[in-house]
This record gives structure tokens, sequence and C-alpha cells, in this order.
């Protein structure tokens, strides 16, 4: 057989999932979240003493700004984001919606699991998210994400002293949880819910990537996603 | 009822001149945080209003709040408050006792209805109807419902009177409950604190007196003018923090130096009150100038939220007492771990698969 030999043609089939301001959103929000989880970290434990005078140095300046600027972007991205899944397209809704009385979404939920613990010899198609990766979009993400924006206002605003705007908006949230201490403990908590929710994302989607029957990181870059057979189902 | 004493003829009677007087008027008036046009409106109000019986009742606690209390260094504070305010009842402070101190209550609830104001030092424990606190034979709680019922406010002195303190944490035997869940008609002003600062409570009650109204207060009930702000903000300290300067143990080159205590546990960044402002005992200091980290005494529940040297509090929820950081190590380890295995079995199946 010669290596000239003819492939017969396959067929691609490749749909445009994710438009522009989705792809955006995804890495300015990843890139925010690693800051914030760095300096984050940093504040609840800070990094070595430094010697010298006060005035030499602002580390934690430094720190405490970088991670209320990443707050900012965290924060404005979500609100576009949430803006984007009224005016986008389909998928840009998925992320926001937890389709709870579906029969057939956890069917696929199960389908999918069953999938990752190698019990089915190969997973369904999806043009958006799986089951799976919907589940843990919603919380991880959209609920993750609120809670620690709202967490994370709260404690900014005794700061901002009442009165300020996120005292107005947020300033409810420390008795709601017992005091400023609560908060925090909850707001670290949240962290780590995200550090977790990161190390599964990024392991799911290169793993797909490789393993399931359509492209995933590629996705996010271009917005196009392929399909690797055109089996029905 | 015969015409009262005004509180300018009770500060006369008790030998204090115009003088003195007229100052204790726009100091009252530069601690309460107004203008300087207010001093003449509080030497006005002192001048024409009859004083205000205060009742003040002990429940559940330790005295530290009176102990406080009659140390207020603000000029007059401690021979003047004390008489100005008329303290009708204070069983730990009154001459008399027995029958005839139980009798001073009967007296102001009939003469003063909806005109007085009660104080409350300590809270009442409910478990067993009230018997693990009881004052004049009856549970302190009974006491507390009947005074409560026809005064005009309260003011829940101290963490336990605003938050339960120390015989509300965990696991709270006597059920000890703060004033506000027992008593849920009436105005409560929260002055919390383990004690809180004497010119703070002198003043909350000056205001009160002066303006015939409660003070501002925030979400949980606290006068706005000394717990809008947490003890980090104003520290002295707080350049430290900013620079990253912390005392990493208390024997430190930082701990001479004066660093940041943040890293030893200070709960400066999450209490609220005017400890790094007015300071204690004539301003002459407070914890955190003495080198210790704040515990946030001021704060509800500070006894339950783990350590007093730690910023990562203990959840203990999670079974053994552990801290967000332990948890969430402890998650993210157990993930990666799982991570790797599955990628290991996916690699093999997928291994196996290939010739197919």
């Amino acid at each position: 057989m010669s290596v000239h030999e003819r492939v017969p043609p396959t067929k691609i089939t490749a749909i445009y999932v994710y438009e522009a301001p989705v792809r955006l959103w995804h890495w300015i929000n990843a890139a925010a979240i690693l800051v914030l989880c760095v300096t984050g970290y940093f504040i609840g434990s800070p990094l070595p003493t430094l010697s010298g005078e006060a005035s030499d140095h602002f580390l934690m300046g430094y720190i405490r700004f970088a991670h209320f600027t990443a707050a900012y972007v965290f924060a404005i991205g979500f609100l576009v984001r949430i803006w984007w899944a009224l005016v986008g397209n389909e998928h840009a809704r998925q992320l926001f919606r937890f389709p709870f009385w579906s029969r057939a979404y956890w069917d696929g939920l199960l389908q999918e699991a069953r999938w990752y613990a190698f019990l089915e010899p190969r997973p369904r198609k999806y043009v958006g998210h799986n089951p799976l990766a919907q589940f843990a979009m919603f919380w991880f993400m959209t609920v993750g994400t609120l809670f620690m924006i709202v967490t994370g206002f709260a404690l900014y605003s005794e700061g901002a002293g009442p009165g300020s705007w996120q005292d107005r908006l947020f300033g409810w949230v420390i008795p709601f949880f017992g005091q400023s201490m609560d908060v925090h403990t909850w707001h670290h908590m949240g962290m780590w819910a995200i550090i977790l929710f990161v190390m599964l994302h990024v392991y799911a989607a290169i793993r797909e990537d490789i393993m399931s029957r359509q492209s995933m990181v590629s996705t996010m870059i271009s917005g196009v996603r392929t399909f690797k057979d055109d089996d029905p189902d | 009822m015969a015409r009262l004493e005004t509180f300018y003829e009770v500060m006369r009677r008790q030998g204090i001149t115009r003088r003195s007087f007229l100052k204790y008027c726009s100091l009252t008036a530069a601690a309460l945080g107004l203008g300087p046009e207010f001093a003449p409106r509080i030497a006005h109000a002192m001048e024409t209003k009859a004083r205000t019986p205060v009742l003040w009742l002990h429940g559940l606690e330790c005295t530290c709040c009176s102990e406080s209390f009659i140390r207020s260094a603000h000029p007059l504070a401690k021979d003047v408050v004390l008489s100005m305010i008329s303290l009708d009842y204070d069983d730990t402070l009154m001459a008399s006792a027995g029958h005839q101190a139980e009798a001073i209550l009967e007296e102001i609830i009939r003469d003063y209805k909806g005109n007085y104001i009660l104080a409350v030092e300590g809270n009442p424990p409910l478990n067993e109807d009230g018997m693990y606190c009881i004052i004049g034979g009856k549970p302190f709680v009974d006491q507390l419902r009947y005074v409560a019922e026809h005064s005009k406010a309260i003011i829940s002195w101290g963490s336990c009177a605003s938050f339960g303190c120390v015989q509300a944490a965990r696991p709270n035997p006597t059920r000890a409950t703060p004033v506000h869940q027992v008593i849920t008609n009436k105005p409560i002003i929260k002055v919390p604190g383990c004690p809180p600062i004497a010119e703070v409570m002198t003043a909350v009650v000056t205001y009160m007196l002066t303006f015939d109204r409660i003070p501002e207060l925030d979400r949980q009930g606290r006068p706005k003018m000394f717990y809008s702000q947490r003890i980090h903000d104003k520290c002295y300290r707080r350049p430290h923090f900013d620079a990253g300067q912390f005392v990493e143990h208390f024997d430190d080159e930082g701990a001479r130096k004066g660093y940041c205590l943040y890293k030893m546990g200070c709960k400066g960044p999450t209490t609220y009150n005017a400890c790094s402002t007015i300071r204690w005992n004539e301003g002459t200091s407070f914890p955190i100038q003495a080198g210790h980290g704040c515990i946030g005494c001021s704060e509800d529940g500070f006894w339950d939220k783990g350590s007093w040297y730690a910023r990562l509090t203990d959840i203990p929820q999670f079974g053994i007492e552990a801290n967000a950081d332990k948890i969430g190590l402890t998650v993210a380890g157990a993930a990666g771990a799982a991570i790797a295995a599955h990628t290991a079995v996916s690699a093999l199946k997928r291994a196996q698969h290939k010739g197919e």
C-alpha cells in the first residue's frame, strides 16, 4: 500500500457556537480569576514580613489593589456576560439556565457521568455544553461568581465606608452571615470552590478535546465546534 | 408630680461652675462629632430639660460594663453623668438594697410611664424558665420584660446584652439570649464591647438626653458615630499593614518595632469599634498599642470565631476543626489525585481500543 493512497473524504460538520464576546469574556474572566486567587490567598496569608521603614514599601497595598482591580474586571465582565446572554445566540444563555425539570437533561447527565466512569463506550454529541459540564458551569461559575461578587463587595464596603454604593448594595451581607469574620471565611471557601472548578474544567476540556466526539479547546478560541463523526447521536 | 430638677440645676447643686458646665457642653458636642454651633444647643437642653430616669438592670454579666462606665475620663462624666441622668436603679452601684431597692423600680415605672430609659447590662438566660439568673427572688427575664414594657428606649450595654458574649458561646447551656431577641417592641441601642469604651457609653447617654432621641444606628443597631469604622481603618499601625510589615512572633524584631499584628490574628480588620481613636483609660492606650492584636470583643459571637491568634478562623462544621485553607487544600489535593488517576485510566482505555 502506498502512502499516496487516497483517503475517502469525510465530512466534518462545523457549527459556530461561541460568539466573540463570549470567548473574550471567557479569557478575561480566566485571567481575572487567576489574579484574584493568587492575591486573595496572599491577603489571607501575607508574604514574609519586609524590614525597614513602612514608607519604603507598599506590598500589601499593591496586592490588595490588584485584587480589587481584578474584582472589578470580574464583576463588570459578569454583568456584560449577562447582557450578552440576552442579546447573543442560544448558546450564550446556557450558562444561566439550569433545566432542573427536564427529564432529558437528567438522562443526559447520567449518560455523561457513565462515560466519565468508563461505563459507556462513547459519549453523546453536544453543540453546547454537555449536561455534566452545564451542571458544573451553572453551580460553580454562575452561582459561584455571584456569591464571590456579593461577598467580595460586602467586604469591600467595609473599607469604602457606610453610605458608599457598595455598602448600600451589599452591606446587608455582613449581618446576614453573622459578622465580618464569617464573610471573610466564606469568601475564602468560595475561592477554593472556584479553584476546584478550574482544576476540573481544565482537565475535562483537554480530555474531551482528545477523547470526545467534538472539539473543545479550539472552540473557545475560534468559536467553531467541529465534530469528528457524522453519526446521528 | 413635683417639678423635676433640670440637668443644669443638678450640676450647679453638685458644685460645678457655669464655666465648666459650658466646657462640658462643647466637649460633648466635639465627642459626638457635632459642630461648635451645637454646644449652645446642648447647654440650652441641659438648662431646660428635666432629668430622665435611667434604670440599669444587670442580668448574666461580669460588671465590666459598669466598671468601664464609672471610669469615664470625659471631664465631668464621673461626677456629673451619674447624677444628671438620675440613675435611679443600679443594683451594683445603689446604696439601698433588698425590698427598698426593688420598690424603686415600681415607683419609677408608675411615675414615669413611657418616659424612662432602660439600660441593660448582661442578658437573660432562657433555659429552665430563666432560673439561671435570679434577681430579687425572680428570674431576670421576668424583671427585664416587666421594666422594658413601659420604657422609652433600651440601651444594651456591652456584648452580653447586644450579642450574647461569653455566656452565649457554644454550647450556651443556659440559653443566654441577647436583649433584642427577648424585647422586640422597643427601640434598642446596642453598645457592644467587652466592655464598651467608657466615653462611648457616656456619650450615648448624653446624646439621648440632649437631643431627646436615639442616636443614628447602623444595620446592627449600633450608634453610627462610634461603630461605623473598623479598628483597622484608624489603626496607627495601618501603614505597616499596607507596607507588608508584620509581627511574625511576639518576640521578634517586628514586634519591637511595632509592625502590624495581622499575622498574630489581630481582628482589627473585622471589628467595628472606636478603640483606635478614643482609646482607653483617659486615652492612654488600646490593645494594639500595647502590642497585642484586637480580639474583636465588640463583634457578634467573637468567642466562637476560632483562635484569637489566627486570621483564618476554624470552621467547626467540618467535624474536626479546620480552617478554610486546610479544607481547600484537602479538597484540591483530592481533586488533583482524582484527575491524575482518571487521566491514567482514560489513557489505558484509549490504548486498549486503539487498534479497533
